[in-house]
């Protein structure tokens, strides 16, 4: 029998951040999955990034994860979304070549030493007691790990549903997962079912282009890994039409037929990618809906109409699209449909993605209620790393809210569940000001290197990279202006007498790089990468400041580790209500506790009491 | 958890002594006591029994957890109250598994953990227990019947809202949301910071209702000052205690003068000091006047010779009307003429400053609404100056939002977002 340190199921976005993580790290690695061709699959809309998003992609980077490394060789256009608003809130978005992307994917793993790509299915575990032994697949070939990371997507008890028809699988092509999902059901706690959905796929060769808006990717693109500076390959750009009257009458008239509208599913879907059912149900007052038609590939001419995903039936759906303007004599090459699946409460896991109840089985991706190609990956690259920590009896590596936007997902997922598909928003950030896409190397790749997944390539460039920061901000922090001075040079100062270094003036609004210059002669030899990035961290110094007691608050009751065998029973004073849902998500840290959904100030303070009482809260350290 | 009681009304001979019992056994560790419960919240008559030994009739009272005060079984025993009967009761009660008696406290600490009540109306309960006066006890029950906690709901409410709306901005800035935010943001949080303007400057005058107003009476050396308080505090109005910190410069009365608590401060020493002693009395007595909420002239001595003069406001009036009869009114502590209208014009001063009382009762809720207008005046001037910035505004509503759930509960995301869903068609 094969043995491996970890073997990872499935090989979509979080399988083979997983897989590809663990192996970094020097694991030795089994991916299993049941077609090795379609590993790296954009299920979805073909574009990675985006607000939130993009700020998982570029961490996802930061730890030398595949994503934006594979996004890069198969991105045709570039828009950094909120390009005019501030820093923080910036994101960037790809659409991406679907060929490339699955190929860059492909090689990348196929090159990484220590990975086997095994093809089969998974149909179940070996066990021991509570801890896991290894897989079986198909039905009869067994393979032993210490740690086992699942990654099964859609696939679990996956049913498609188009209109009144439904039928098992995972997605259109591939069957559905059902023997491990009655499995899991046995084993591990809190299923539920989800469901998302997809529009029609069309053929651009029928799309009358010439009447249609078109949307064309950044002048200076912007690039979703570190380390690459301009676009790989051609550049394209997206078509905009928008619904109309007789495209809302059609759906209205149909509702009875759509699989969602008429009864026939379950799950429960995004409140933030309505179908186009939803859109006109929910928003009747609204005349028209964007719809973006964006390409899928270089020498693909499907288009993906993003905008009206539908479980409507198919003829249908030819109606309603050929109503629209541009795509009156559209041809529908694939119709779109709803998909429902199981997910397990993500309650049920530790903050380093492990399943509470089975020693060595790690969740990532949809299975723990996400949606998304990016949080996917992010929770695949984070268990990926834990697995393998697994494997040798290191501790679990633990990332924070106050540290990434991967520590603020994967905290809301295993303390507070999901009730629709989690998808990230910059919103859910609180320390926004301080988690920024352009900051997310000087984040996370320090911690990172200390756990071995960061590649000698990628070390050499942010060595690189802190020393050309660190130089010059010492540069602009030395000497400090007057307000003469700085008018002298061009920029306007409040003449209040107060002296400025040129870090601060950075800050200022409109402030020129130039002029610095003309303040800092020697800054002229500073790339304006770091002059740019130099100046993002001055605009949000002074709210950084601001946040920084708050953090200090955080970070001391993050120290209070709650212990595993904690009794919350044993704590007079808890409602029974905020009782079973402390023992529902166990949380690790008494920070952690705070933010569970409908605490009290007063039933921290209890906890904190008897932590303190019991003197077993230890500093908690996240063991890196 | 454990079963608590203690005795609810004062310790002492009395009519009637109330014992409460909450926690999970109450109801059942009971029943050998008193036989049986009559119906939920009817009073019943029972024989209370240790044993065979009767320790006293009783009206029960039972409340189930879902209605009680502490949102736990509650049962009450209404014992007549004598020391004897409630010690025996009490003794009883303390043999019995998992019951113990409880900490100062904490039947209400209870019922804030089970969310009966809001941390604001806590402490609006802890001041309705300290009320002396009319006017104490009204304001006090304001907060404790929630006015507090609604007040800061509404204003969290329309704070998550202009979040929303800066959120959907950020979040969905390639989506259908509404083009500029602005007005509605702007207008959301005019409305918010005129409440909390009102709060902040209505706070002196809560306080005041909390602490009592102080009254200076000043006049020359035997204007008649000491008679005047004396009648005061012994006729008109009830004498509520006589401050411990009394000191021979000012001497502090305590009293509830139509419904407003009221320190009557006789500045006793107000004259030319001989020695540097006196001399420092004479100016911290001369301090404490000069602060008071309201300052009344006693005139008819020698006033040019007082070392303060009256401000708009306050009240001048002669003073020994029994002795020297002039025009307008006048007042004599000894025969008691003119006190009641002076009673009047004092409480009509005092009343029109308490029109404006604020709903924050605390140095808490003070500090808490001063840092929310200031977090809230800035994310107004950035979202006012344009475009940029709205993620700094964004942050700034965020705290303030954080500062609403200070005075009563907590946020999350999920409301910012349910608002958000709520509102735009998301998902293009």
């Amino acid at each position: 029998m094969k043995h491996y340190d970890v073997i990872v199921v499935g090989g979509g976005h979080a399988g083979a951040e997983a897989a590809d993580a663990a192996a970094r790290i020097g694991a030795s690695v089994a991916l299993v999955t049941m077609r090795m061709d379609r590993i790296g699959v954009m299920s979805c809309n073909p574009a990675i990034g985006g607000l939130g998003k993009g700020h998982l992609v570029r961490e996802v980077d930061a730890l030398d994860g595949l994503m934006a490394r594979a996004g890069d060789r198969a991105g045709i256009q570039y828009r950094l979304l909120n390009r005019r608003k501030g820093p923080a809130v910036q994101g960037p978005r790809i659409q991406a070549d679907r060929a490339l992307y699955r190929a860059a994917v492909q090689e990348m793993l196929s090159g990484r030493e220590g990975l086997a790509i095994i093809e089969g299915e998974v149909t179940g575990f070996t066990l021991e007691g509570r801890r896991i032994q290894g897989v079986v697949v198909n039905g009869d070939i067994r393979i032993s790990g210490r740690s086992v990371v699942l990654t099964a997507g859609t696939f679990l008890n996956g049913v498609m549903h188009v209109g009144p028809k439904s039928a098992a699988g995972g997605r259109v092509g591939d069957q559905a997962s059902n023997q491990l999902a009655d499995l899991l059901r046995e084993i591990a706690p809190g299923r539920g079912r989800l469901k998302t959905g997809t529009p029609p796929r069309l053929d651009g060769k029928t799309i009358n282009w010439d009447v249609l808006e078109r949307q064309d990717g950044d002048v200076d693109p912007v690039m979703l890994s570190f380390l690459n500076k301009v676009p790989q390959v051609g550049q394209i750009s997206c078509g905009i039409t928008h619904t109309n009257d007789l495209t809302h009458q059609i759906v209205r008239e149909n509702l009875g037929q759509s699989a969602m509208y008429g009864g026939f599913i379950e799950g429960i879907g995004p409140r933030y990618c309505p179908s186009i059912e939803d859109k006109i149900v929910r928003f009747s007052d609204k005349d028209s809906h964007q719809v973006f038609l964006e390409p899928e590939g270089l020498d693909d001419s499907t288009v993906y109409p993003n905008g009206i995903s539908t479980s409507l039936p198919a003829d249908v759906q030819e109606r309603y699209v050929r109503s629209i303007k541009g795509l009156e004599n559209v041809q529908i090459l694939q119709p779109g449909y709803a998909i429902e699946y199981d997910y397990f409460d993500p309650c049920g896991l530790t903050r380093g993605l492990a399943v509470r109840e089975i020693e060595g089985l790690f969740f990532a991706g949809q299975i723990n209620g996400t949606t998304g190609y990016e949080e996917a990956a992010a929770q695949g690259l984070l268990a990926g790393i834990n697995a393998a920590r697994h494997a040798r009896d290191q501790g679990e590596f633990v990332l924070q809210r106050t540290d990434s936007y991967i520590g603020v997902m994967i905290d809301d997922l295993v303390t507070r569940g999901v009730t629709e598909p989690y998808r990230m928003f910059t919103s859910r950030a609180e320390y926004r000001l301080s988690l920024r896409v352009d900051n997310a190397d000087q984040r996370l790749t320090p911690m990172g290197i200390e756990l071995g997944c960061v590649g000698a390539a990628r070390q050499a460039a942010f060595d690189a990279k802190m020393q050309d920061l660190t130089a010059a901000r010492a540069m602009l922090g030395k000497d400090r202006f007057s307000p003469n001075e700085l008018s002298a040079a061009g920029i306007a100062a409040n003449r209040d007498g107060i002296r400025r270094s040129a870090l601060e003036v950075l800050a200022f609004p409109g402030v020129e790089l130039e002029q610095v210059v003309r303040l800092v002669p020697e800054a002229e030899a500073v790339a304006t990468e770091i002059m740019e990035q130099l100046q993002r961290e001055s605009l949000y110094s002074s709210y950084e400041d601001r946040q920084k007691h708050q953090l200090e608050a955080v970070r001391r009751d993050e120290n209070w580790a709650i212990p595993t065998d904690f009794d919350f029973g044993a704590i007079a004073g808890l409602s029974n209500e905020l009782r079973q849902k402390l023992e529902r998500v166990r949380p690790e840290t008494l920070s952690q506790a705070s933010r569970i959904e409908g605490m009290t100030p007063a039933a921290i303070a209890l906890i904190h009491l008897k932590l303190k009482a019991a003197s077993v809260g230890r500093p908690h350290e996240a063991s890196a | 958890m454990d079963t608590i009681y203690a005795l609810a009304t004062a310790r002492g001979k009395a009519g009637v002594a109330v014992v409460r019992i909450s926690g999970p056994q109450a109801r059942d560790a009971l029943l050998p006591m008193v036989g049986s419960f009559g119906p939920p919240r009817v009073a019943a008559l029972r024989v209370l029994k240790d044993g065979a030994e009767v320790l006293d009739q009783a009206l029960v009272l039972v409340f189930e957890a879902d209605r009680s005060f502490t949102g736990e079984e509650v049962v009450e025993l209404h014992l007549h109250g004598s020391q004897a009967i409630v010690q025996a009761v009490l003794e009883r009660l303390s043999r019995l598994a998992g019951f113990r008696l409880a900490q100062p406290g904490e039947f209400t600490r209870r019922a804030l953990e089970n969310g009966r009540l809001d941390l604001a109306q806590v402490e609006g309960l802890a001041d309705l227990i300290e009320a002396e006066t009319e006017m104490q006890r009204r304001q006090a029950m304001r907060v404790f019947s929630g006015a507090l906690g609604g007040k800061a709901e509404n204003w969290r409410r329309k704070l998550i809202r202009s979040a929303a709306l800066i959120e959907a901005m950020l979040d969905f800035a390639d989506e259908d949301v509404p083009v500029d935010v602005r007005p509605e943001v702007i207008g959301l949080l005019d409305g918010v910071l005129a409440d909390l303007r009102e709060e902040r400057d209505g706070y002196a005058a809560a306080e005041r209702i909390r602490d009592g107003f102080e009254v200076a009476i000043i006049g020359a050396p035997n204007a008649g000052k000491s008679t005047l308080l004396n009648r005061l505090a012994g006729r008109q109005a009830a004498l509520t205690s006589e401050y411990a910190g009394t000191t021979r410069d000012v001497i502090e009365v305590r009293m509830d003068l139509r419904g407003i608590p009221i320190t009557m401060l006789d500045t006793a020493g107000l004259r030319e000091a001989s020695d540097p002693v006196e001399a420092m009395g004479v100016e911290r007595a001369i301090a404490r006047a000069r602060h008071a909420d309201l300052r009344v002239f006693l005139l008819g001595g020698d006033e040019d010779s007082l070392p303060l003069t009256p401000v708009p406001g306050d009240i001048a009036i002669q003073g020994k009307a029994d002795l020297a009869k002039v025009g307008g009114l006048a007042v004599s502590g000894v025969t008691g003429e003119g006190v009641d209208e002076l009673i009047n014009l004092i409480g009509d001063a005092l009343e029109s400053k308490t029109a404006s009382a604020a709903t924050i009762i605390r140095v808490r809720h003070r500090e808490i609404v001063a840092h929310a207008i200031g977090a809230l005046e800035f994310a107004r001037e950035v979202v006012l100056s344009g475009e940029q910035g709205e993620e700094i505004a964004a942050d700034a509503l965020r705290s303030a939002i954080g500062l609403m759930d200070d005075l009563v509960g907590r946020v999350g995301v999920e409301d910012l977002l349910g608002e958000i869903f709520a509102s735009f068609c998301i998902g293009k």
